[in-house]
């Protein structure tokens, strides 16, 4: 089983490779990935430099291209993978048709993932996936059970890759304009979700009240633990009642499930957070891998100490458990 | 170039059988619409509802002129929805819509038509999707004008069709944040969404009105419109306007963007009438000039288009 | 003193300019909330101002949180996200800019006891002492959570 990081970051990249990261996932600083985020993501040099320092520790590194080209401006994607191609990467992990069928077309040896923007959710899609661009892995959205992972598995022609740990989108990735309808900014065409650059905190008496453009996300009383202003975890009026709409600010965890989504037929377990500090990384990636050689027991108490790390204090295992839904 | 003409998107609704069948009689009489694209879009567990009224609905349209296009789910992740999905593609004896990846393979090689759900983003895109079969492409709702005019340039594949009104598919879940409002889960819904025609308003903590729930889809709070823009966009090459069904008089929206694309209605006059028609939500156009989709951006009556033309 | 520090830091680390790109020419103040005072950098100069708190400032971005959080996101040894989730660090202002702040100071490897010891000799005023000393006592009290 594969352990595959985030790094926002070089210092996260070392972090992740130093706590035993069997690859590590990053960008460009650019709108060409999904972390699109002020003061993230990787220069050209710093990629390079990256690749050869897991290279030589025999860790991979995948560089993440996964918004979708706008119209006209498709030579920054072009850019974005033919400069990955050349650093070394060990995969590209797209979502955007167009873009596949480039590096497809040109560079036909490098490995193509399928990231989880691209929404591939049953057999049918994988598969077309990769016999249109030879697909050879595919990222599951977070929003099927265990069962459904399995069952796809045993149809599709490629490898399974799927979120174990950190942020949960709660709608299906990719297929969502929850962001662009409040502030512009999409993560499919900007690779931001919720941007920064519109989010507000007020101060209203002791509450905590955070907003997104024009619109109030949430509202916390003194003592509560805040969220960031992510359009699904806000709380909304629904015929008159005050409730979290569609998740409430938790993070994914399902490391518990480790033995059944190895019998489920998966490859690899990707952490997410690229735009979390270092600290996280380190802590993240070095429990995870201490817990996927651990008895049962022991993984328990290891991925307790991981609640501090996530949005509200509190996890769940989302929609890999079919009552989630 | 070719008269611009009006499709009718998928009702994502629930609404009771007898409702849905009444509304496309009503279509067919009385829209001037070219092509309606009809069936079960958003959530498997409802197509019990529709389903026995399927069959004469479109011997309807089909004799009042319409070409019918059969939608296909715009999620798929059981078996039994995909089970579903090759059922509709495999006897399928009109052209399906795809909305989900999985309609692109089961559709590869046969004349096909793309929803808006699909992410086309950039003309790469769309002339793949065109070389695999794709006659008809429309675009995202969220794509600015900047995007669709580049996508639209393309000529000798597909033709084009824009997301002119309705409130915007936003997102779509797994999980069914409608049930969950009403205390049930997907599983055992009890089809509560059906208590809604046109959607379970979100507002804010401060009330004010933000998104709508219709089961597992997520849609705007308000309406977009792009009856402004129906020059620009008919110059830019697109040949196909989408008006998505509201709980409102569909035929009377058609005829207003018709006269609008007819010449015989400024548009100005059109968006005013058309507030009356709908006046459950504001009408948006910001997706559009690459703004916050839930702007409006009101258009100077002497226009650019108006210049150009 | 404070102006030399914080010249010294760009210096030792010309990668936390060219992270924080466009943000450099905003203007930050960190508030040590168990402190009568706060430190407002301008990283475009580079200046670093101590203020009395009781003194009305004009900053684009801020962040506000007990010492040994502000000396530990400084030197990125902790995860910040986890700390403002439990509303032990509040951010006002403009968010983006302190998030660049944030992600270029993770990346940059400050190490504070490292980086002053430079000013042992002439500067061995006692703002730099104490700023070493109080890091040395609050990393003693509240040990650095995962590192």
């Amino acid at each position: 089983m594969e352990l595959i990081c985030p790094a926002g970051t070089p210092a996260a990249f070392r972090e992740a490779v130093e706590a035993g990261a069997d690859a590590v996932y990053c960008g460009f600083r650019d709108e060409t990935n999904a972390r699109n985020f002020p003061g993230l993501n990787f220069s050209r040099p710093e990629l390079k430099q990256a690749i050869a320092y897991a290279k030589a520790r025999g860790v991979q590194t995948f560089v993440a291209l996964n918004t979708f080209m706008r119209a006209g401006d498709e030579d920054i994607w072009y850019r974005g993978a033919a400069d990955a191609v050349a650093a070394g990467a060990d995969a590209l992990i797209l979502a955007d048709f167009g873009l596949m069928a480039h590096v497809a077309e040109h560079y036909p040896e490098q490995r193509l993932h399928v990231s989880v923007q691209a929404s591939a959710s049953n057999p049918d899609a994988i598969n077309f996936l990769v016999e249109a661009f030879n697909a050879r892995r595919v990222v599951l959205p977070r929003t099927l059970t265990i069962a459904d992972i399995a069952r796809i598995a045993r149809q599709i022609r490629c490898e399974v890759e799927v979120f174990v740990f950190g942020g949960l989108c709660v709608m299906a990735e990719g297929r969502c304009s929850l962001s662009s309808y409040a502030t512009a900014k999409s993560p499919n065409m900007n690779g931001v979700c919720s941007p920064a650059s519109h989010v507000r905190y007020v101060a209203e008496g002791h509450d905590l009240v955070s907003k997104l453009g024009d619109y109030t996300i949430n509202r916390f009383p003194e003592g509560e633990a805040a969220g960031y202003p992510t359009l699904c975890k806000g709380r909304f009026d629904l015929a008159s009642t005050h409730a979290y709409a569609f998740e409430d600010p938790v993070s994914l965890d399902v490391m518990n499930e480790i033995d059944a989504l190895t019998q489920a037929g998966v490859t690899a377990l990707k952490i997410e957070g690229r735009q979390r500090g270092k600290a996280y990384v380190a802590e993240a990636v070095s429990t995870l891998r201490k817990a996927l050689s651990a008895t049962p027991q022991e993984r328990t108490r290891l991925l307790t100490r991981l609640e501090a790390l996530s949005e509200g204090g509190k996890t769940t295992t989302g929609a890999y458990e079919k009552r989630w839904r | 170039m070719r008269m611009a003409t009006l499709t009718l998107g998928p009702v994502y609704f629930l609404w009771d059988g007898p409702k849905w069948r009444d509304f496309y009689k009503k279509i067919a009489h009385e829209a001037p619409i070219a092509r309606v694209v009809i069936g079960e879009t958003i959530c498997s567990k409802r197509n019990h509802f529709t389903a026995p009224y399927m069959e004469e609905v479109i011997v309807h349209l089909e004799r009042a002129g319409k070409e019918v296009i059969l939608s296909s789910p715009a999620l798929v992740t059981l078996e039994r929805e995909s089970r579903l999905m090759r059922e509709l593609i495999g006897e399928a004896t009109r052209k399906v819509e795809a909305n989900d990846l999985s309609a692109l393979h089961l559709l590869a090689g046969k004349p096909h038509v793309i929803g808006p759900l699909v992410n086309v983003y950039n003309a790469a895109t769309a002339k793949l999707l065109a070389a695999r079969g794709a006659e008809t492409i429309c675009l995202p709702p969220e794509l600015p004008f900047s995007s669709v005019e580049k996508i639209a340039a393309i000529t000798g594949g597909a033709d084009y069709e824009i997301f002119a009104f309705g409130r915007v598919p936003l997102a779509i879940s797994a999980r069914c944040a409608h049930a969950r409002a009403k205390g049930a889960v997907k599983d055992n819904c009890r089809f509560v969404c059906g208590d809604e025609p046109d959607g379970l308003a979100v507002k804010t903590l401060d009330r004010q009105p933000f998104l709508t729930l219709n089961g597992v889809q997520t849609l705007s709070h308000s309406c977009q419109s792009l009856i402004g823009e129906t020059a620009d966009l008919t110059d830019a090459g697109i040949a196909r306007f989408r008006l998505s069904p509201q709980d409102c008089d569909m035929s009377a929206v058609a005829t207003l963007y018709r006269a609008v694309l007819d010449g015989a209605m400024e548009a100005g006059a059109a968006a005013e009438r058309l507030e009356a028609l709908y006046p459950a939500a504001p009408l948006s156009n910001g997706f559009h000039y690459a703004r916050e989709g839930a702007a409006w951006i009101a258009k100077a009556r002497t226009g650019q288009h108006q210049a150009n033309s | 003193m404070a102006n030399r520090l914080l010249k010294r830091l760009v210096t030792t680390h010309p990668g936390l300019f060219e992270r924080l790109d466009d943000y450099r020419n905003r203007r930050f103040a960190f508030l040590p909330s168990d402190l009568p005072f706060g430190f407002v950098v301008d990283p475009v100069k580079p200046s670093l101002r101590v203020f009395s708190k009781s003194t009305p400032f004009a900053v684009d971005a801020a962040v506000e949180g007990p010492l040994f959080l502000l000396l530990a996101l400084l030197e990125g040894r902790l995860d910040a996200d986890a700390f403002f989730f439990s509303r032990e660090l509040t951010v006002t202002g403009d968010m983006e800019a302190m998030l660049a702040m944030r992600n270029a100071l993770d990346d940059t490897g400050i190490d504070l006891t490292r980086d002053l010891a430079v000013f042992a000799g002439p500067f061995s005023g006692a703002a730099t002492r104490a700023m070493v000393e109080i890091r040395k006592r609050v990393l003693k009290e509240k040990p650095p959570l995962w590192n």
